[in-house]
């Protein structure tokens, strides 16, 4: 084989491989949602919406859980979202050429990646162990901690995105430094922020283990904030390794809600990024 | 930072507008200083938390296999050792097929499918760990135990040495399908960051080694891979600092059982699984410590390996900017 005839071989057999790496993926990607779309589907009706978990054996929906999920997630984000933007906006505005900006960047980094199992041992000995139960504000408080990453990081990125032109425009106008930043830069970048808000909702709404020992899970509907709340994820761990069929199945069935709510919060995070001009890789 | 005052004339309004300005800097900085307080927050009262278990145990906790909640004695290498068998297979699976991705996105793909099929490998990234996990459960583990490992069993677990990897039962689950489902969760992790590095790679580079005659893997492997080597490198390790902590995913195929076994198809658990399983059950004195030790331990490793990716994604955005 001359030199020329290997290097193609080599070529061939490793684009080759890189093809079928994508494909695998995809292919991962196509197995999950059609199996999610294959056993979910024939769970959910429209008693799933309007009925409480049910005992083992019961007719039931998730009705508690959507509430819960729904609720919890609500908090969360109104919480997470002012701390997020104030301080990716001193990252954007404020931090430059001091010692602060990049050690809270840093921390942030790792705050966005770190095991949101040990938030949820963190929120557990900050507030269950001092209010004595468990709590649907305890749980709200462990995404939250979640929220705040994913919100410092898109708005910095959004922020930096707006021209300076802008800003000096505002202040050659005698504008005040922080009506330029409320009313001119938060203006620009919206569309932008409110990308890095969906992504964190996102982020969130599927968090199963910073939910199990502060929000717990709760058979009954139950509105009260004080008290074990039920939410989706908690309840589809809990049904899915049960061993009745009725509870696995209902695990599927919120399983796909749950899912195809993330991917559409996704999807339409990239179509507003697109669409504000910004460009959003995560 | 422009100073306000300078191009305001009256006065009296200057100042208050100079006050409203301080306190809306200040508020932010709050905010900034806040998020830093978190971190250490979470540090230290995973400490004090843990205090009573690092007494009764010390530093034998790491290399200690009891697990029994009835006479409280608790040793967290089962945990430990799972944890960190997991993400090696993990890694060991998803390195190279996100680097294949990475490669096809920037290098092979035809333009108009690189944005779509990015969007599809992000939007594994999006899917939540539950239902990797109820995936896992359900389809992947009846698939392993019928199929895969009857197979692994009978040809690898043959082997001398190797063979006890793969030996015992087929249970479907344990570390190896844990390990695989890891596998799918960071791969798109790794194959978006690499794919991102790899762009970063200056076009004329590229252009020059495809112009004196270098066939597509010679490029990546001569040109593109050396160039972004740091960067690389700080992706995998970021896929790493995810595979540790993941949790429910993992929970849901991992067997739960504290013990150390070398075959890879045997139950065991991980610190993750550790805590989702049994915390909220957890009675006695040292119970619940010894699980925030293994919390605390668990945030120490991810730690360690998150700064030490960041300081190598830094490090090739100064490379990039100069």
């Amino acid at each position: 084989m001359t030199l020329y005839t290997r290097r193609r071989a080599t070529n061939l057999v490793i684009l080759t491989l890189s093809l079928f790496a994508t494909g695998l993926g995809l292919l991962f990607l196509f197995l999950i949602l059609g199996a999610l779309l294959y056993h979910g589907l024939p769970a959910l009706s429209f008693g799933t919406f309007t009925h409480a978990t049910p005992a083992p054996g019961n007719q039931g929906g998730l009705s508690n859980a959507i509430y819960g999920s729904v609720v919890m997630t609500a908090v969360a984000t109104l919480v997470g979202t002012p701390v997020g933007i104030l301080t990716g906006t001193y990252l954007a505005e404020y931090g430059r050429g001091s010692w602060l900006a990049p050690v809270v960047r840093f921390v942030n980094d790792i705050l966005l990646s770190a095991p949101s199992i040990v938030i949820g041992v963190f929120v557990y000995t900050l507030v269950v162990v001092p209010m004595g139960h468990f709590s649907a504000w305890a749980g709200s408080i462990a995404l939250a901690i979640l929220v705040v990453p994913v919100v410092v990081r898109t708005s910095e990125d959004m922020l930096n995105l707006v021209p300076s032109g802008l800003r000096e425009a505002a202040f050659a106008l005698g504008t005040p430094g922080w009506k330029v930043v409320v009313m001119i830069t938060y203006r620009a970048a919206l569309q932008g922020m409110m990308t890095g808000v969906m992504l964190a909702v996102a982020r969130i709404a599927g968090e199963t283990a910073p939910l199990l020992f502060t929000a717990l899970n709760n058979q009954f509907s139950s509105a009260n904030m004080n008290g074990p709340m039920a939410n989706l994820p908690v309840v589809i761990f809990q049904f899915a390794m049960s061993p009745y069929a009725d509870w696995q199945r209902l695990a599927w069935g919120g399983a796909l809600l749950i899912t195809f709510a993330i991917l559409f919060l996704n999807i339409g995070a990239r179509f507003l990024a697109n669409w504000s001009g910004g460009s959003t890789s995560r | 930072m422009v100073e306000t005052a300078a191009f305001s004339h009256a006065s009296q309004r200057s100042g208050r507008h100079r006050l409203e300005d301080a306190i809306f800097r200040n508020a932010t900085r709050g905010f900034a200083i806040f998020v830093l307080l978190l971190l250490a927050a979470i540090m230290i009262s995973l400490l004090v938390g843990a205090l009573p278990a690092i007494r009764a145990f010390g530093f034998a906790f790491l290399w200690d296999q009891s697990w029994n909640p009835v006479k409280d004695l608790f040793g967290g290498a089962p945990a430990i050792y799972g944890t960190l068998v997991t993400s090696l297979i993990a890694m060991l699976i998803a390195v190279p097929v996100a680097l294949g991705v990475a490669m096809f996105l920037t290098e092979l793909c035809p333009p108009p499918l690189r944005r779509p099929i990015g969007i599809l490998i992000e939007l594994l990234a999006a899917i939540p760990s539950i239902i990797y996990g109820i995936w896992g459960l359900f389809i992947l583990a009846p698939f392993l135990q019928e199929t895969v490992q009857p197979f692994l069993g009978a040809t690898l677990g043959a082997v001398p040495l190797l063979g006890v990897l793969f030996s015992g039962p087929p249970l479907g689950l344990g570390m190896l399908t844990a390990g695989l489902i890891l596998a799918a969760m960071v791969l798109p992790f790794i194959a978006a960051v690499t794919r991102d590095v790899f762009m970063t790679v200056p076009a004329i580079l590229r252009e020059s080694a495809y112009g004196v005659g270098c066939t597509t893997a010679e490029v990546v492997r001569d040109i593109v891979l050396p160039y972004t080597r740091v960067g690389v490198v700080g992706g995998v390790m970021l896929g790493l600092g995810r595979a540790l902590g993941e949790t429910m995913a993992v929970t849901f195929v991992i067997g739960n059982a504290h013990r150390v076994s070398a075959s890879l198809l045997a139950p065991g658990t991980t610190i993750s699984a550790t805590l989702a399983n049994e915390f909220s059950e957890a009675v006695g004195p040292l119970y619940i410590p010894s699980l925030i030790l293994l919390g605390f331990i668990l945030f120490i490793i991810t730690f360690a390996v998150l700064a030490a990716a960041k300081l190598m994604l830094l490090r090739l955005d100064r490379q990039a900017a100069k």
